[in-house]
């Protein structure tokens, strides 16, 4: 991967944009719908893979984090192209406590959907969603591929919402 | 650029001058092997840079990752309410392979430290609050993983060794110079 893909322009769905539902595998033969969460606020990660350094690192994160968006009452899903036997794999090891959905099939649909998709190496890009609690795109965020976006930035967006 | 959006203030643990031309702020987790290496190159620039430099350290325990970074946090601030916090922050570092209950009680009994009372702080979550507020202020400063500097507020990016962190405190020292003979 070169760095000026790395820093490809943004095509991800912008602000005030409505949030595309989509149904997808959290768990081996279990299908959950962003629908679901109507009414919460909804963070979405997508990102490269399961295993990855910096994914790791993001998710890890994330997953330490996962109090301070609860206390903001949002929910937090991640994405990835890979299946669900592999997110519950890594979701085990590294005591994931959010959902890992499976953009598998067809893969990176709805990465593609949400302008996050990375045709050229087959994985979703390194980005980032706020949806409000009307199911409207609040805030997104095009992360360098190798650089961990951390939460900040997430959390700024949430405090910002309408109660 | 990441800034650091808490300041430096009387609750933080600091060593160096207030008037110290740079400030170098770690969050940091005492299970984090990361963490550990920085430990002896943050004592090396401090000898190097002396009272030029000021110190701060945070907690940012990753709980998930490490069982036992919280626990050890605040084993850090229990000996900070008896006013040595520095002791047993060199001292869990030194131990870091081998932290859990006993080796807490271990550590601040060789501090002469009232174990009794760090077993209660620690099960009644005494410093739990102010574990979090600390990782709350990293996370909303941009604090992505561990070990994370910031230099005089603002987040550093380079390699944690000496060399280069040497470099950017040099750089940081002219700057804050420059702008004080402005």
């Amino acid at each position: 991967m070169s760095d000026t893909q790395a820093t490809a322009v943004s095509g991800l769905l912008a602000p005030g944009t409505k949030a595309p539902d989509f149904t997808l595998q959290f768990a081996p033969h279990q299908d959950f719908s962003l629908s679901e969460l109507r009414g919460k606020p909804v963070v979405i990660a997508f990102y490269p893979a399961d295993w990855s350094p910096t994914c790791g690192d993001q998710i890890g994160l994330y997953n330490e984090v996962l109090p301070e968006f609860e206390k903001l009452g949002a929910e937090l899903l991640g994405i990835s192209v890979d299946g669900p036997w592999c997110h519950k794999a890594f979701a085990e090891a590294r005591h994931l406590h959010f959902r890992l959905l499976s953009d598998s099939e067809p893969k990176g649909a709805v990465a593609r959907l949400y302008g996050a998709y990375r045709g050229a190496d087959g994985i979703s890009e390194r980005a980032l969603f706020v949806i409000d609690r009307d199911g409207v795109i609040a805030w997104s965020y095009l992360s360098p591929i190798r650089t961990n976006p951390g939460a900040d930035g997430i959390l700024e967006a949430l405090e910002k919402l309408p109660r | 650029m990441s800034m650091l959006k808490v300041p430096v203030s009387a609750a933080d643990h600091v060593q160096g001058p207030e008037d110290a031309a740079v400030t170098l702020l770690e969050y940091g987790d005492y299970e984090c092997p990361f963490c550990r290496m920085a430990y002896p190159v943050v004592k090396r620039l401090q000898k190097h840079f002396g009272e030029r430099l000021r110190f701060v350290f945070r907690n940012f325990p990753l709980r998930e990752m490490h069982p036992h970074a919280q626990a050890a946090a605040e084993t850090a601030e229990f000996a900070a309410a008896h006013g040595k916090f520095w002791a047993m922050h060199d001292l869990l570092y030194e131990n870091q392979e081998r932290l859990g209950g006993d080796v807490f009680l271990e550590l601040a009994d060789d501090l002469k430290l009232p174990t009794l009372a760090l077993t209660q702080a620690l099960e009644g979550g005494q410093f739990t609050a102010r574990v979090r507020a600390d990782f709350g202020s990293g996370v909303r400063s941009g604090v992505n993983g561990t070990p994370t500097f910031f230099i005089n507020g603002l987040r550093y990016d380079g390699p944690n060794e000496f060399a280069e962190l040497l470099a950017a405190l040099d750089e940081a020292a002219e700057w804050a110079q420059k702008a004080a003979t402005d």
